[in-house]
C-alpha cells in the first residue's frame, strides 16, 4: 500500500491519504482509497454488455451505485452518484466503446468527512487500474468554510459538521480547471474563489500520488 | 430542409447558430425564456405556485402536517421536498419509480433550502420535544422542456410564500393539539434563493436557461443559486467538461442580475395576491 504524508501551511493540510489497487478479484478494476479515517472501497467492470434499454449507439453508458455503509441507497446518495458519473463521463473516452456499459460501485466503508472526495479519487484510482482509456485524469477536494472564515481543507466529519459551509470540487489533471462542484451552505463569491484555488493547489499533491502509485506498480520489481 | 438537417445534425445545426450568437428559438445567449407565476392555483393545499419558464411548467403544493419532533432536533421542526418527473411531462421519463435525475432534484432542493436559510426551522416548533410542523412541498413537473431547478426553486419559494398555517395550541388538559383553522398565519420568509442554470457548449460557449434539446447536446450543466444578498447558497455543477474561472465568474454575474428580475417578480405576485384580498 502506497501512503503519502504532506505537510503544508497550517489550514491547507490534506490528511494522510493512501490508495490500493487491484484488491478484489472479480471487478476489472478495484481500489481502496484512504483519507484520514475516510475510507472508500471501489471496483470498476467494463466495458460489458449492456441493457437494451440502457444502451446509447455511439458511447458507452456509465453507471455509478454507492453503496452507504448502512442501510439502503436513498436519496443523498443518488445526488452523489449522478455526481461522480458525469465527472467519469468527461473522463472516460466513451466513443472507444460504444453500446457497452462501465459500471463503477462503491461501497462506503467508513465516513469520517470528505466523503464525496474519497468516492471520487477512489473511482479514478480504479478506472486506472482497469485500464479504461481516458483523457484526462481527475481528483477531487473538499473545502470547509469556519464561522470565522477560515477555509479547512480536507475536513473531518466533526469539522463539517461545525462549518456553515462545504464545498466539493473535482479538477482535472490537464488543465487543471473545475471539472465538478457539489456545494452546500452559503458563502460569497471571493470565498468560493479562494476555495477553488487552495483546491487546485491541493489537487496537484493528488496528481502526484497517483503518477507515483502508476510509477511504483508498473515498474519492473520483482 | 431546416428540419431534415435539425433532424440529421442536430449538434451541427445548433452550433451554426451559436456562430451568430444567438439560438434556434431566436433568444440571445445571455437570456432567459419569459416566466410567468401563479400563486394559490391548488385550494387544498396550505399553499401552492405554477411556474412557467418558456415551456417548462412546474406546480408546487405545499401540506403541512403535525408531527414530533426528531430527536437530534427537538426545537425544530423541518421541510421535505420531493421533486416528481412523471412521464407525463416528457418522454425521456417512464412510469415506475422515481429515477436518478428527480432523486438528485429532490436532494438539490433540499440542500438549497438548507443552504439558504430560507425557512427558520425553530419557528416550526411548536412545543419542544412533543409537537412541530411539517412542511411535504410536492414539486411536480407538468413538462419538461430544460432546466427544471430554476424552476423548482422559484416554485417552491413562491409556494412557502403563499402557505398559510393554522395556529395550534396544546389542550394543557387533554395534552392535544388543537388547530384554529379560522386564524392562518403566512410563514416568514428569510430569503429569495433564486438559480439560474447555464449550459457549456463544446467547452467555451456559455448559455443560459437551456431548453431540453440544448441541455442533450450540451457539454457540461451548471446552477449557482443567489440569494438577496449576492451570497452564493450553491453552485451545483455534477461534472461533465471542466469550467475556467473566468467562465464560471461570468456566469455567477448572471446569476446575480437574474435574482433581481426574479425576487421582483415573486414579491409583485405576492404582493397582488394580498391587495386581491
Amino acid at each position: 500500500m502506497t501512503t503519502m504524508m504532506e505537510l503544508d501551511q497550517s489550514y491547507s493540510v490534506l490528511r494522510e491519504y493512501g490508495s490500493e489497487q487491484s484488491l478484489l478479484s472479480k471487478p476489472d478494476g478495484s481500489s481502496t482509497f484512504v483519507q484520514g479515517d475516510t475510507s472508500i472501497l471501489a471496483g470498476v467492470y467494463g466495458p460489458a454488455e449492456v441493457k437494451v434499454s440502457k444502451e446509447i449507439y455511439d458511447r458507452a453508458t456509465v453507471e455509478v451505485l454507492i453503496q452507504p455503509k448502512m442501510g439502503l441507497p436513498g436519496v443523498r446518495e443518488r445526488a452523489r452518484e449522478q455526481c461522480v458519473r458525469e465527472t467519469c463521463e468527461a473522463a472516460l473516452l466513451l466513443t472507444l466503446h460504444p453500446r457497452s456499459s462501465v459500471t463503477v460501485i462503491l461501497q462506503v466503508i467508513h465516513d469520517d468527512g470528505s466523503l464525496l472526495s474519497c468516492c471520487l479519487n477512489a473511482a479514478c484510482m480504479a478506472l486506472m487500474d482497469a485500464g479504461l482509456p481516458m483523457s484526462h485524469l481527475f481528483c477531487s477536494v473538499t473545502c470547509a468554510i469556519s464561522k470565522e472564515g477560515q477555509i479547512i481543507i480536507d475536513p473531518t466529519a466533526r469539522q463539517e459538521k461545525e462549518c456553515p459551509a462545504l464545498l466539493t470540487f473535482a479538477i482535472d489533471s490537464a488543465e487543471c480547471n473545475v471539472l465538478m462542484s457539489s456545494t452546500t451552505g452559503s458563502f460569497s463569491v471571493q470565498e468560493l474563489q479562494q476555495c477553488i484555488a487552495i483546491s487546485q493547489k491541493a489537487s496537484e499533491q493528488i496528481f502526484q500520488f497517483y503518477r507515483d502509485s502508476v510509477k511504483r506498480r508498473y515498474s519492473k520489481i520483482k | 430542409m431546416a428540419a431534415g438537417f435539425k433532424t440529421a445534425e442536430p449538434l451541427e445545426y445548433h452550433r451554426s447558430f451559436l456562430k451568430e450568437n444567438c439560438r434556434p428559438d431566436g433568444r440571445e445567449l445571455g437570456e432567459f425564456r419569459p416566466t410567468t407565476l401563479n400563486i394559490s392555483s391548488v385550494s387544498t393545499a396550505d399553499g401552492s405556485a405554477l411556474v412557467k419558464i418558456g415551456n417548462t411548467t412546474v406546480i408546487c403544493g405545499i401540506k403541512a402536517e403535525l408531527t414530533t419532533p426528531p430527536s437530534d432536533a427537538p426545537n425544530r421542526g423541518y421541510i421535505v421536498p420531493n421533486v416528481d418527473l412523471p412521464p407525463l411531462c416528457s418522454s425521456k421519463f417512464r412510469p415506475g419509480p422515481p429515477g436518478e435525475q428527480a432523486q438528485a432534484a429532490s436532494q438539490f432542493i433540499a440542500d438549497v433550502i438548507e443552504s439558504s436559510d430560507l425557512i427558520n426551522m425553530e419557528e416550526l416548533c411548536i412545543e419542544k420535544s412533543k409537537l412541530c410542523w411539517v412542511l411535504y412541498c410536492d414539486i411536480m413537473c407538468l413538462d419538461y422542456d430544460g432546466n427544471l431547478l430554476d424552476a423548482c426553486i422559484i416554485v417552491l419559494l413562491a409556494a412557502l410564500k403563499n402557505a398559510q398555517l393554522p395556529e395550534v395550541t396544546i389542550n394543557k388538559e387533554t395534552d392535544l393539539a388543537e388547530a384554529d383553522i379560522q386564524k392562518k398565519q403566512p410563514l416568514k420568509i428569510n430569503r429569495l434563493p433564486v438559480g439560474s442554470s447555464f449550459a457549456v457548449f463544446d467547452d467555451s460557449i456559455i448559455i443560459v436557461d437551456p431548453t431540453a434539446e440544448e441541455e442533450s447536446l450540451s457539454t457540461a450543466l451548471l446552477t449557482v443559486v443567489t440569494d438577496e444578498e449576492d451570497r452564493l447558497c450553491a453552485v451545483h455543477k455534477p461534472g461533465g467538461t471542466s469550467l475556467s474561472g473566468e467562465k464560471l465568474q461570468h456566469c455567477i454575474n448572471r446569476a446575480i442580475t437574474r435574482n433581481k428580475e426574479i425576487s421582483k417578480l415573486v414579491n409583485k405576485v405576492t404582493e397582488s395576491m394580498k391587495t386581491a384580498k
